[in-house]
């Protein structure tokens, strides 16, 4: 390649050329120099830089391998149908985990149901309506450092505000509600992304039509912005589906045989019962296949609404196109 | 026929804060004619052309006095509503914008909000508006289809016929073919002769020639003043300022 570049550049000056011509050929040549001299170096510095990058982006993947294999290798004896199906038996050593699956489902979904209306809502207030101003940046202060309270905390505060104080005793809606808490900033957060993405022209196109601003947003603004709330919402479940400290005090329990009948039931939960198995069990040696099958089946679990969410995004994200 | 004014600005001044960006203008624009706006980037002919329907509205930190009559009612009147004022003065923007929905649904939309929902009757006025906008021939078999499949001068007579679905009296256009190629642009240039028989069409653009081409009259504004308006023809060749004929002989702008 070198060789190919000396050969265009590094012109030899004929004595009979005129001067300006001789001047431009002796800049190439100084301009040619210098690229030989940076050119290996410049080179390095790329792949060096790269690979870096490469492995910083493998490191992701490897990360959540080695996870999966882990549990996996580790758990994948303890799944069979009896303990997917079963209630758990002999002091949680034996039988089932049915009641974590059913509560954890239960306890993500209802999370989501309360902070996707409220968040989506914030975040069009925020986004689409309210006027810059103090207002405002108090606002957002206020949810940014909600995102960045300690999950432990919203444990608290749901035991102290839904569980005392509006007598809801532990239950799926006392959790789902301290959970939809947590989750909010996430929700909030990623529909003003999404809502910032939808172009301006689209907004003025509609107002320019005669319509009002809330069919603006209705049918034009969010249809377009869906595909990004919906990333928000996955995003929002892994993090609810995964949460210990919040339910602790709120809706779960060390143990239950009963499956929930209603919303005010205590409930199981696949993070507290891991926790319970591997710190507090009868056998924590004993039930080591067990808990790290829970686990297992807990990212099985996220993993599956996460699909759900992904799929009926990527359907959504084709009918814009 | 006495001299009708169908839209008229009077006295208009407009700031965005604190930075005046129209200075007292004052404009008649008479019916089912074309009225060009011309003049250097930043010389406000957008920014007047969007105080006509109230879009500058929607940047918070701008103002507005003066008088815009339509019809004779002032529309920046506390009385007026905006969204039926947006509904009556349409707009076409410089770069097409369909919305990401069919090509049908671009169409209707306009009448969607407005509470159409005769489907028979918004069947037919998209057939009749994107005939109008002489687009019909070319999407009737894929009206199902995203308007985003569209080329970009298709999307452009897409938005003009979006635009001519609710009937609007006066139509807006924001250099319509500047994103465009020269042949998407004749169409629209062509378009323009034929809609100024029904509707009143006030053009923004930073080609002389088109201005020249589609316009009864010509409007050029310069630093956020209107410096002279005139019958298109008279003012490209007896223009009665230095200042016009120094723009429109290209020696600056």
């Amino acid at each position: 390649m070198n060789e190919n570049l000396e050969m265009t550049y590094n012109e030899e000056l004929p004595e009979t050329e005129p001067v300006a011509v001789k001047e431009i050929v002796k800049k190439k040549n100084i301009i040619q120099e210098s690229f030989k001299r940076v050119h290996a170096r410049r080179r390095l510095t790329q792949g060096i830089l790269f690979t870096i990058f490469r492995i910083a982006a493998m490191i992701n993947g490897i990360g959540l391998a080695v996870i999966v294999f882990f549990m996996v290798k580790n758990g994948w004896r303890a799944i069979t149908w009896e303990f997917l199906s079963q209630v758990p038996t002999d002091s949680m050593t034996k039988g089932g985990i049915l009641p974590c699956i059913i509560g954890t489902l239960s306890l993500s979904i209802g999370a989501i149901a309360v902070s996707l209306p409220i968040g989506v809502a914030s975040a069009i207030y925020l986004n689409e309506y309210a006027r810059p101003g103090k207002f405002l940046r108090i606002v957002r202060l206020g949810i940014s450092n909600l995102a960045g309270v300690p999950s432990v905390v919203f444990g608290l505060f749901g035991l102290a505000f839904f569980v005392i104080w509006l007598k809801m005793g532990e239950s799926i809606l006392a959790g789902s509600l301290t959970l939809g808490a947590l989750t909010l900033p996430v929700i909030i957060g990623s529909t003003e992304e999404a809502l910032k993405a939808v172009p301006n022209t689209y907004r003025e196109a509609s107002l320019g039509l005669g319509a009002t601003k809330w069919q603006t947003i209705y049918r034009v603004v969010l249809p377009a912005a869906t595909p990004g709330i919906l990333t928000g919402a996955i995003l929002g479940i892994s993090r609810a589906a995964g949460e210990t400290a919040p339910i602790m005090f709120t809706a779960a329990v060390f143990f239950t045989p009963n499956l929930p009948t209603s919303v005010f039931d205590k409930i199981m939960a696949l993070p507290y019962h891991i926790y319970v198995l591997a710190t507090a069990g009868t056998d924590i040696e004993l039930t080591r296949p067990l808990q790290y099958g829970t686990a297992l089946v807990l990212i099985a679990l996220v993993l599956g609404m996460n699909t759900i969410a992904i799929i009926w995004r990527a359907r959504l994200r084709k009918r814009l196109k | 026929m006495t001299e009708t004014v169908k839209i008229s600005a009077q006295h208009l001044n407009f700031y965005y804060g604190d930075a005046q960006a129209i200075f007292d203008v004052s404009l008649d624009f008479k019916p089912c004619q074309v009225t060009a706006l011309i003049g250097p980037s930043g010389c406000g002919k957008s920014t007047f052309l969007r105080c006509l329907n109230r879009m500058n509205d929607l940047i918070p930190i701008s103002r507005v006095n003066g008088k815009i009559l339509l019809d004779n009612e002032n529309i920046y009147d506390q009385s007026v509503d905006v969204v039926m004022l947006r509904r009556r003065v349409g707009m076409v923007f410089q770069k097409p914008n369909p919305f990401p929905k069919t090509i049908f649904e671009n169409a209707a939309y306009g009448l969607r909000v407005n509470g159409v929902r005769d489907k028979a009757f918004i069947e037919h006025r998209v057939e009749e508006s994107l005939k109008k906008a002489a687009i019909w021939d070319e999407v009737k078999d894929r009206l199902n289809e995203s308007a985003l499949g569209l080329s970009g001068g298709q999307q452009q007579r897409l938005c003009i016929a979006r635009a001519l679905a609710v009937e609007p009296e006066v139509v807006l256009m924001d250099e319509p073919a500047s994103a465009l190629d020269p042949i998407a642009t004749q169409k629209i240039e062509d378009l323009i002769h034929e809609l100024k028989e029904s509707y009143t069409i006030i053009i923004v653009t930073h080609s002389m020639q088109q201005a020249a081409r589609v316009s009864d009259m010509t409007a050029f504004f310069y630093i956020g003043k209107l410096i002279e308006v005139g019958e298109t023809d008279t003012l490209f060749t007896r223009p009665r300022l230095k200042q016009t004929e120094d723009y429109i002989t290209g020696r600056f702008g």
